[in-house]
């Protein structure tokens, strides 16, 4: 094909395709959408992925268990934390290592900081991707109070990788203790704030009530999870239906909406918010003393042979771990399972006979990671 | 008593010259400004300090404007060169040409013609043609679909906008800039016309390609709309160009419905700058909190919401005119 021979539809003449991607300002990343056009009404749309692959799972089976720990915050890099601490619990859960009090404790605050954060940054990127800067620039600025939070003792500030097989690798201190708990009383009047700017904003309302509306057959279709999920009406959080960690003692909400719209998803994301910041508020009261490593770690991580799966809530949904263990000290195969990898599968579905200007609030709405669907 | 600068002069070609230069240097000095006050005035909305360089900042837009200028003047492949080259002048031009009519003093003025409205919104048309053609002949589909956007919106948004300058055409019985001012000697006309000047402001910015009616260029969406593949100077045209759009607009409201130069104590011109840039700060304020509309709610409220609207308030204007 020439290359500036253009790609038309054999059918009709009257329609065309555009390539959104894969340099795109609103595919966060290098990922393709091939939307087939009449005018401005989409016709059909199919991403085409794997522009950033990074061959993670391959890497898992030339490393051992150890020299793996930096990559699966590197897959999703706005939930790094959650997936790092997920992947030692993953291993954790096979070897049966059992995790000191206050290290669990630490993890769990670590966690919902990061899904904060993460949140914090889909509702800037979500809003710029309907037209409004201001509210990025806001929500970047309290994200960037979690990441000196967060990086003051991970010494990271984006690809943590905090967590050790039986724990964390270094402890917190009071300062921090105190950090956190300052912002949580700072966010949750934030939070009030960006409900009133956002959810009320009439057009806000326009662009995203209606619009993206996940039919009820496509969750179990395409296996969409997370906050996307939620927002059907389905109240299913992994941190509640197989609680990992200690996640079983605190008291939060799973919130739920029923529309299954890009409005819907917006509300369970804020509400999300702030039931992180109750549980974060309940881990710091609770915060025990002791060690932050067990004292007894095998030095050669080597679970037993067999299949493990483990999965966490990421702040996109269940991010999954299955583990074909030999044995030996490299894994014979790591499957991750990725959210976002089922959501965008279910784009072609979501986004026909929709608005181009939709595509992109649909896409801005489930919050992807494209590093996290390429892998 | 009034004096048109242009009959200042025996010839009328010297005339033409000294009044083009005088509104150029204008434009391009005030597109600069304007720049640097957006990017301050957003600096302050979202809580950023905003540009650095020199005094205030306001060094940066001098540094873009040479780096603009320095840049490569590209023509992407296969592109109509002819109607691309034409496009960001045929944008600008019309805006240099209006900028002649307005009365700026009660002194001094470039030019007062009789139909002065009849054609600011004749030629105020011409430059969707600008934006057509830069959208066809680069021949990109994001431009494409950004031009096309374009001439909906603008062609949807004059009608509103005709349709809430006429009021003030029925009282006044003039379509002489200089006259609508004389007019409001007693009050300004936003006093009577208050939805007049709220459709006006709402189709001007949509006019102007301003957020949140920014569709033909919206970022998210098109990357860049009818300009993606400018770049250097041409784009910088397009620039000045949505700048001057907005003095312009604003300009105009504020001879139709704020009183022109009209105002206590300071000086005429020193009141219409004031009236003009506080409209502009409106719009810039516009930008920085609303999200985008999509293109058919844009449509709709158009022709569900403006159009009905402006006709009831002609209908309005017209009956008091006729019982008092």
């Amino acid at each position: 094909m020439n290359r500036f021979e253009v790609e038309q539809d054999p059918k009709s003449r009257d329609t065309y395709y555009l390539n959104m991607g894969p340099q795109h300002p609103s595919t966060h990343g290098v990922m393709r959408i091939k939307l087939h056009l009449d005018g401005e009404r989409i016709i059909s749309a199919e991403p085409i992925i794997g522009y950033g692959h990074r061959a993670h799972e391959k890497m898992a089976e030339n490393r051992d268990y150890i020299q793996f720990l930096p990559n699966p915050s590197r897959v999703d890099y706005l939930g790094g934390m959650i997936y790092n601490v997920g992947y030692c619990q993953a291993v954790e859960r096979a070897m049966d290592i059992e995790v000191p009090e206050r290290a669990e404790y630490i993890r769990i605050v670590c966690n919902e900081l990061n899904r904060i954060s993460s949140h914090l940054l889909w509702l800037g990127t979500f809003l710029m991707d309907l037209g409004a800067f201001t509210p990025f620039l806001y929500a970047f600025d309290d994200r960037e109070k979690i990441l000196d939070i967060l990086d003051r003792i991970t010494g990271s500030r984006l690809t943590y990788c905090y967590a050790r097989f039986g724990g964390v690798i270094l402890d917190i201190d009071d300062v921090f203790l105190d950090n956190v708990s300052n912002f949580c009383t700072y966010f949750v009047e934030r939070l009030k704030e960006y409900e009133k700017l956002v959810i009320g904003n009439v057009i806000f309302r326009e662009r995203t009530i209606g619009v993206g509306i996940f039919a009820p057959d496509l969750a179990q279709k395409y296996a969409i999870t997370g906050p996307c999920l939620r927002a059907m009406g389905h109240e299913n959080d992994v941190r509640k239906d197989e609680p990992y960690g200690i996640y079983d003692r605190f008291d939060f909400d799973v919130p739920t909406q029923t529309e299954g719209d890009c409005f819907a998803r917006t509300l369970v994301r804020m509400e999300e918010m702030r039931q992180s910041i109750r549980i974060i508020e309940q881990a710091v009261s609770d915060m025990p003393n002791g060690l932050f490593l067990a004292a007894r770690v095998p030095r050669r991580i080597r679970p037993p042979e067999g299949d493990y799966y483990f999965c966490v809530e990421s702040p996109r949904g269940s991010f999954g771990m299955y583990i074909a263990s030999d044995g030996s000290d490299i894994p014979f195969r790591l499957k991750l399972r990725t959210p976002s990898f089922s959501h965008i599968s279910a784009m072609p579905a979501v986004m026909a006979s929709t608005m181009l200007a939709d595509a992109v609030a649909i896409l801005g709405s489930i919050d992807i990671v494209v590093p996290e669907i390429d892998r | 008593m009034k004096t048109d600068i242009v009959q200042l002069f025996e010839n009328p070609y010297l005339a033409l010259g000294v009044s083009i230069a005088i509104i150029m240097a204008y434009l391009s000095v005030n597109a600069i400004m304007l720049i640097w006050l957006e990017r301050k005035l957003s600096a302050r909305i979202q809580r950023r300090i905003g540009p650095q360089r020199g005094p205030f900042g306001l060094m940066q837009q001098i540094f873009d404007m040479g780096k603009l200028l320095s840049k490569e003047l590209l023509t992407p492949e296969h592109a109509n060169k002819l109607l691309y080259v034409i496009a960001p002048i045929l944008v600008f031009a019309p805006v240099v040409a209006l900028s002649s009519l307005f009365p700026i003093t009660s002194t001094y003025i470039f030019h007062d013609f009789n139909i002065a409205i009849v054609l600011i919104l004749a030629i105020s048309g011409i430059n969707v043609i600008g934006i057509f053609l830069a959208g066809w002949g680069s021949n990109n589909k994001y431009a494409l679909l950004g031009a096309v956007r374009s001439v909906a919106q603008n062609i949807s948004y004059e009608i509103p906008l005709i349709l809430s300058v006429i009021p003030i055409v029925m009282i006044t019985r003039t379509m002489s800039l200089y006259d609508i001012t004389l007019a409001q000697e007693t009050y300004p006309f936003i006093l009577v016309q208050p939805i007049a000047l709220i459709i006006f402001i709402i189709s001007a910015t949509a006019e102007t390609n301003r957020a949140p009616f920014d569709i033909p260029e919206a970022e998210s969406e098109l990357v860049a709309g009818f300009h993606t593949e400018y770049s250097g100077m041409r784009f910088g045209l397009f620039f000045f160009a949505e700048y001057s759009n907005m003095i312009f607009a604003c300009a105009l409201a504020t001879v139709l419905f704020l009183g022109g130069w009209r105002g206590p104590l300071l000086p005429d011109a020193v009141w219409f700058f004031i009236k003009v840039y506080a409209l502009i700060v409106l719009m810039m304020w516009f930008r920085w909190t609303f999200p985008r509309l999509r293109f058919d709610q844009l449509m709709k409220f158009a022709w569900v919401v403006l159009v009905p609207l402006s006709l009831i308030n002609l209908l309005i204007t017209t009956l008091v005119l006729k019982i008092v």
